[in-house]
């Protein structure tokens, strides 16, 4: 952004956005939620790509995490339980300007919304998707959800749960045109970081899973994780995330894993012994259902004006 | 009326001394096994009968499974056209003239009683050389049996003149069919020619060519043995017309709204307005969506229509009950939004492919807590054009979802009607992008109309988060009593400013009398003629038809009080007061009934059923007479 270019002009930007012009209204998150982090470091993202707020829409579902927008100083959309992808679909289906991102949780996303998550994968619209997994339903005081895992204690399953929980990167990576999928968590910030900016400037779907702590109903599910760097294995590569050496060096479980190679990506997103960090798989060469809907945009009144009575002379007697 | 020695085939005897009828209106069936093409080709005569400028009003007869067996009873599939002299508003009573491709397809219409004594019936004869020994004795049998009810029958070798030309007589026996009514109609057959390449014209020269043909040749066919043929003089006006069907209106309306993004899911009998625009709204500046299911649907459209491109969803009944929610949210966040509701039978998935008017109060009122919107319902097929146009106006000046209510009657019914003068002012503007004035808040709602401006994400200083909750005019959750209590007020308020500009109803007919009939939607052609022939026999009777059903159109109170007894006309359920255990406490009534009975306090009756068909004018002249002692 500054600096000198090589015709040796200096560009002052007219306007230099700060951290605070992406600030909202004060979060109301419990104090230690792990939604505060995502919050700093989607800010960060918008400050450091300069997006202008104003051509900004952070779009979000029900739940703890899909008060997102509120904390925003962009435009938002806060819309129903499980219908935060066809809404941002339909915002960016036309507006090429806008830079969308969708913060939804995992009621939202893996459950309520399941068939609008399958779909906005294939539709690959160009979009940053922050998925909130914090394994347990928050707002609504402690029920089971789709990624709890098998045994998870709640108020709708006081025995103990049934199932097997869904796995949202697997999920994701058996969807057809699948662009992004990446996982981060919430108390590595720099990883976060990194993982949201590579997801914004992925030209398509990018589908992040943040595993999120909660302090009040989950707070042992990423207990263990989070204190031992050990359980989580970082994926490394050219392609991949490019992290500072002093990030990359806290993790000694490594693996390179080309983003492209969406054999090996499916076989890391079932490991179940260490947690996998980093893209999964990145493609930008897939269909993007926006470009489709922009074909053709612009037409002027005399444009329509002229289609109509081409219609009307079909239909004349 | 028919060369009685036509089944000899003697080419000598050709008839030239025809008897030749000029009649002011007839109407024509067409029926046969689903899949024979029969409706193609009605829809083809009804399209040439609108060329020649006769009024004309089409209905399509499907059978309830979308393959029947052949030759079942219930499985009559194919068209009525009415045609006429003057402008032709409904589907009339019982038919002048039909053609039917086997015997047993005519029993439905019977059991309809879509016929009279007297009604011409020309029949495909080839079932009497069936090698089925029952077909045969069928056939016979129903014969006899149709002529001894008064029909005037006639055997057509219909398959039998077709082999002379094509190989396969099961493709193209409609367009022979087509070819006959157009001689026995005086139709153009450069005009019948037009229609056929219109009608094939993705298809390959072999197959226009053979279709032509067959054209042809039972148009010759007719000229040479049948002995009789009408002339339905055109229309006296001759200003331009357009002709199509209600969906096609409401996709072109579409256009001409200037509408950007049609997103929809496929549903009976909605989907032909998609299947229209996905043809055509590419080329208009348009893109169809098609969703992963109805929620999608509308909450696509309402994601377009918050970024600043004002949106239509199009569905039915069982769509516009998964759309609920979204619905709401649209009223509570104030967005603008078209959504289209073509009707079919419900409850549940219902009566798919029929005609019902059981929409009403789900609009108005299905969602949970108020949600005040516009509701409109069109009447004709150009309403239907013109109503999308008003409707994406209105959305966009009182930030809220719109309905616009059509049926399966108005989506595949044709009539010619006016061709529309565009106006620059029926586009959507562009989107506003200039910045916003600072201090503005997103809902700073007007205090006489209840109205806010809304900001469009890529204005500067407009930011704002919108949300479904309870929000005060910053858009800031709030959940204190007195914010929910002013908000909903102030949408509330939207409705009543709109009903400011709104004139009473027109009433067809004195303004006061024994009985006033009310009605919405399709009906209004039926219910019209129903009036006028009761009025032409001293009847003391009105009607009015409402086009804005929320908010209600201004007046009805006084209105109906110049009456002694007021009646709804529509198709959807009611109790009927004579049934068993109904009593006045437990009466259920049909659905403008009720909402009028509350509205203006008044003792409002219905005539309603749910037969799954439109009203035809002689059963609602039928109940004027029964309620004026006629």
């Amino acid at each position: 952004m500054f600096g000198l270019s090589s015709d040796c002009i200096v560009h002052v930007p007219e306007k230099y956005y700060t951290l605070s012009d992406y600030e909202g209204n004060v979060p109301r998150w419990c104090p230690s939620c792990g939604d505060h982090a995502v919050l700093t470091a989607a800010q960060k993202v918008c400050r450091d790509k300069q997006l202008p707020p104003e051509k900004t829409v952070f779009t979000s579902g029900i739940g703890c995490s899909s008060r997102f927008p509120h904390y925003m100083g962009s435009y938002g959309f806060h819309g129903l339980h499980g219908r935060a992808f066809p809404i941002a679909c339909g915002i960016k289906f036309r507006r090429p300007d806008l830079h969308v991102f969708v913060a939804t949780g995992d009621g939202d996303c893996c459950s309520i919304g399941t068939a609008h998550w399958i779909h906005a994968i294939r539709y690959n619209i160009d979009m940053t998707v922050m998925l909130l997994d914090n394994e347990i339903y928050g707002l609504t005081k402690c029920q089971t959800s789709p990624t709890s895992q098998k045994g998870t204690h709640s108020n709708t399953h006081p025995r103990g749960s049934i199932l097997p929980p869904i796995n949202p990167i697997s999920t994701s990576l058996g969807v057809a045109n699948v662009s992004f999928v990446a996982q981060t968590v919430d108390w590595n910030p720099a990883h976060l970081y990194s993982t949201l900016l590579a997801a914004h400037e992925h030209p398509g779907f990018a589908f992040v899973r943040i595993l999120q702590r909660c302090p009040h109903f989950s707070a042992d599910v990423f207990e263990a994780a989070a204190a031992d760097a050990d359980q989580l294995l970082l994926m490394t590569h050219e392609n991949g995330l490019q992290l500072e050496k002093h990030v990359a060096r806290m993790y000694k479980n490594t693996i390179e894993h080309d983003p492209l190679d969406m054999h090996e990506a499916r076989a890391l997103a079932g490991t179940e012994e260490r947690i996998p960090i980093g893209i999964f798989y990145q493609n930008k060469e897939n269909e993007r259902y926006d470009e489709f809907g922009m074909h053709n945009l612009g037409f002027t009144p005399e444009q329509k004006e002229a289609a109509l009575n081409a219609e009307l002379d079909r239909y004349a007697v | 009326m028919l060369d009685s020695h036509m089944e000899s085939f003697n080419d000598s005897i050709e008839k030239t001394e025809k008897q030749v009828f000029s009649i002011e209106e007839h109407i024509v069936e067409i029926v046969s096994d689903s899949g024979e093409g029969a409706q193609k080709c009605g829809q083809s005569f009804g399209s040439i009968s609108a060329k020649m400028n006769n009024g004309v009003w089409t209905v399509e007869i499907i059978p309830a499974e979308i393959q029947p067996p052949a030759r079942s009873r219930a499985g009559a599939s194919g068209n009525r056209i009415r045609i006429g002299s003057h402008t032709i508003t409904n589907m009339g009573d019982e038919a002048d003239l039909v053609v039917a491709f086997n015997e047993q397809v005519l029993y439905s219409r019977i059991d309809q009683k879509a016929f009279k004594k007297g009604t011409i019936i020309l029949l495909e004869n080839k079932w009497i050389e069936s090698n089925i020994p029952e077909i045969r004795q069928q056939y016979s049998e129903t014969l006899e049996e149709l002529r001894a009810n008064g029909y005037d029958v006639y055997e057509i070798p219909m398959e039998k003149e077709c082999l002379k030309l094509s190989e396969n007589p099961h493709q193209g026996k409609n367009m022979w069919v087509l070819g006959m009514l157009c001689f026995i109609y005086s139709r153009d057959l450069e005009k019948a020619d037009a229609q056929v390449l219109q009608t094939f014209y993705k298809k390959s020269q072999k197959i226009i060519d053979s279709n032509l043909g067959l054209m042809h040749a039972g148009y010759s066919w007719a000229k040479k043995y049948l002995g009789f043929q009408f002339h339905v003089p055109p229309r006296q006006e001759t200003e331009p017309m357009v002709v199509m069907n209600g969906n096609q209106a409401l996709g072109m309306g579409t256009i001409a709204a200037g509408i950007e993004v049609c997103s929809m899911y496929p549903i009976t009998p909605a989907t032909s307005v998609s299947h229209y625009l996905a043809e055509t709204f590419e080329s208009a500046g348009g893109v169809v969506h098609q969703a992963e299911d109805e929620i999608a649907a509308i909450a696509f459209a309402i994601g377009a229509s918050y970024a600043g491109k004002t949106a239509l969803t199009v569905t039915s009944g069982p769509g516009v009950a998964l759309k609920t929610e979204c619905i709401a949210l649209a009223v509570m966040a104030e967005i603008p939004l078209v959504i289209l509701d073509v009707q079919r039978g419900g409850p549940s998935t219902g009566l798919p492919t029929k005609v019902e008017q059981g929409d009403l109060l789900a609009t108005i009122f299905g969602q949970p807590g108020d949600a005040p919107k516009i509701v409109m319902a069109a009447s004709t097929i150009e309403e239907c054009f013109h109503f999308v146009v008003l409707a994406r106006k209105l959305a966009e000046t009182f930030t809220m979802p719109v309905f616009v209510l059509s049926d399966a009657n108005l989506a595949t019914g044709v009539q010619p009607f006016p061709r529309p003068n565009f106006s620059p002012d029926w586009l959507s503007p562009p989107v506003d992008q200039s910045p916003w004035k600072k201090g503005v808040r997103p809902y700073e709602w007007d205090e006489e109309t209840g109205i806010s401006q809304r900001p469009i994400p890529g204005q500067e200083d407009g930011m704002f988060v919108l949300t479904g909750l309870a929000h005060d005019e910053e858009s800031h959750v709030a959940y204190e009593s007195s914010i929910n209590q002013r908000a909903s007020n102030r949408r509330s308020r939207k409705l009543a400013a709109f009903h400011q500009t709104l004139n009473p109803p027109v009433i067809n007919g004195q303004a006061e009398g024994d009985l006033l009939i009310v009605g919405w939607g399709s009906t209004r052609g039926s219910i019209e003629e129903a009036v006028k022939r009761v009025q032409k026999a001293g009847g003391k009777v009105s009607s009015l038809h409402l086009r804005f059903l929320s908010p209600l159109e201004p007046n009805l109170k006084e209105i109906f009080k110049k009456f002694k007894k007021v009646m709804t006309v529509e198709i959807n359920y009611g109790d009927e007061p004579h049934d068993p255990l109904i009593t006045s406490d437990t009466r259920r009534y049909s659905q403008l009934a009720w909402y009028l009975r509350a509205h203006t306090l008044t003792e409002v009756d219905y005539f309603s059923n749910v037969h799954g068909r439109p009203i035809n004018p002689g059963s609602i002249e039928n109940r004027i007479r029964k309620e004026l002692d006629l």
